[in-house]
């Protein structure tokens, strides 16, 4: 790596430093657009203790669901859950620790973090357990309660491509919580089906600057599908 | 009798206008998409990130990376437009989206209403629920008048957790159609060849019962 070429040519690379104990933001909605090698590599590297934020925890035997089967997620915070039976089992054994947050409250979380906010006010979840021990406001005869934003040791993202300088464009659906996820990582890791050299995309299509990405490989994807509907033509 | 599924989207379906931006959930709300009436241009917002869902793709348009707020695959509709979660909460947030439609267990005449967890069995999760019954202002609850064992879920007070304070003003049921204010349910219109008796026992919560109910129009 030279200037700003963040391309690194291996996972292994790709995921150094990250550690036992660590938290790391996940981009991905369902299994559309998982940084789904990223997360092999946690796997193979065995981290443990790892807090994860990311909207579901995959499914048995892909996406976040592999981290479960050799316990290395500590904990999860995220919208909907429960996709997977191992995820249950850990659950209900006490093994495993779910904070259920709000879609939006999550995306804006992640985004605040990446912005330098540390807290904001929502109406979300006002009046039920979500907002039970948060502090109330009251602005134009509504109450709102005070979330506090998320920023991790690590972030994984997934794009659909990517120029060497780390800017990033996403490809339809995949979109979802990845470009939240990309500010929101003190180190934040990408990986792509595609790497350009700069000036080859259209810098007014970018949708991840460069500058909150470190590291860039260059991926092949399975991009499982979870609920195939398909209508007759 | 009371309504079928398909026969209560068909009525939620008549509460969209022209022009409408339209946030649909998972089960029966789906299905009102297959009720807009002819010549009504709506847009349906699917909340992972979608203003323009459209319909399942053939098998050669079927395509990973296209998926609605259920996890399945869909298609963009003409004129629709893709963005980030954070984005489509904004916009869900503040209010931008001019219908939702949404299941329930429980509503209450508080306006209050429980979807999305029962103490004691597996707990999956709010998804984007709490934020759409902050965030919009015109809200329809879809859900059956009672339980499979006669109970209602038209309560004066919810009995499990809530996913919105005071936030619900509309309901359709199998049984009737009902506005909440002043802390009451009221009976707006009833289904087809269904008693206002029967909708009276099968409402726990306060209900104010005009002279006359008109049955729905389809």
């Amino acid at each position: 790596m030279s200037g700003f070429n963040k391309v690194v040519s291996s996972y292994q690379e790709a995921m150094a430093g990250l550690e036992d104990g660590m938290t790391v933001i996940a981009g991905g909605f369902g299994l559309c657009g998982i940084p789904e090698n990223l997360i092999q590599e946690i796997k193979n590297k065995g981290t443990k203790e790892l807090t994860f934020v990311s909207n579901n925890c995959g499914v048995d035997g892909f996406g976040l669901g592999v981290l479960l089967e050799d316990r290395q997620i500590k904990k999860m915070i995220s919208s909907y859950v429960g996709e997977n039976k191992l995820f249950e089992e850990q659950l209900l054994a006490g093994d495993l620790e779910v904070e259920l947050t709000p879609q939006g409250t999550l995306a804006e979380k992640m985004r605040a973090g990446g912005a330098g906010i540390p807290a904001f006010y929502t109406a979300t979840g006002y009046g039920t357990p979500v907002g039970e021990g948060k502090e109330v406001k009251e602005f134009n005869g509504r109450k709102y309660i005070m979330e506090e934003s998320i920023t991790g040791e690590f972030a994984i993202v997934k794009a659909w491509k990517a120029d060497t300088y780390g800017n990033l464009i996403y490809r339809h659906t995949a979109q979802n919580f990845n470009p939240m996820a990309a500010t929101a990582g003190k180190i934040t890791v990408v990986e792509v089906e595609e790497i350009v050299e700069p000036g080859e995309l259209d810098p007014t299509q970018i949708h991840t600057p460069g500058i909150y990405v470190d590291r860039v490989i260059l991926g092949t994807f399975e991009k499982r599908i979870e609920q195939r509907t398909v209508r007759t033509a | 009798m009371a309504l079928s599924r398909e026969q209560l989207a068909q009525r939620v379906a008549r509460e969209m206008k022209d022009g409408y931006y339209v946030n649909l959930g998972i089960g029966i709300p789906t299905l009102v998409a297959n009720y807009v009436p002819d010549g009504m241009e709506v847009m349906l917002q699917s909340e992972n990130g979608l203003l323009g869902m459209g319909p399942f793709p053939t098998e050669d348009e079927l395509d990973a990376d296209m998926i609605n707020a259920g996890k399945q695959t869909v298609t963009a509709a003409t004129g629709a437009s893709i963005f980030s979660s954070a984005e489509s909460f904004a916009m869900i947030r503040g209010g931008h989206v001019d219908l939702t439609v949404l299941g329930a267990f429980e509503v209450d005449v508080q306006g209050n209403i429980a979807s999305y967890m029962i103490p004691g069995k597996l707990i999956k999760g709010m998804g984007g629920a709490m934020d759409l019954v902050a965030g919009a202002d015109n809200i329809i609850v879809t859900m059956t008048h009672a339980s499979k064992h006669g109970e209602s879920k038209l309560l004066t007070k919810c009995t499990l957790p809530l996913t919105g304070a005071g936030c619900i003003k509309k309901v359709v049921t199998d049984l009737a159609f009902i506005e909440i204010k002043d802390g009451k349910f009221w009976l707006i219109e009833r289904a087809p060849g269904v008693s206002v008796k029967e909708i009276i026992e099968k409402t726990a919560g306060e209900l104010m019962v005009p002279k006359e109910v008109p049955e729905m129009q389809f």
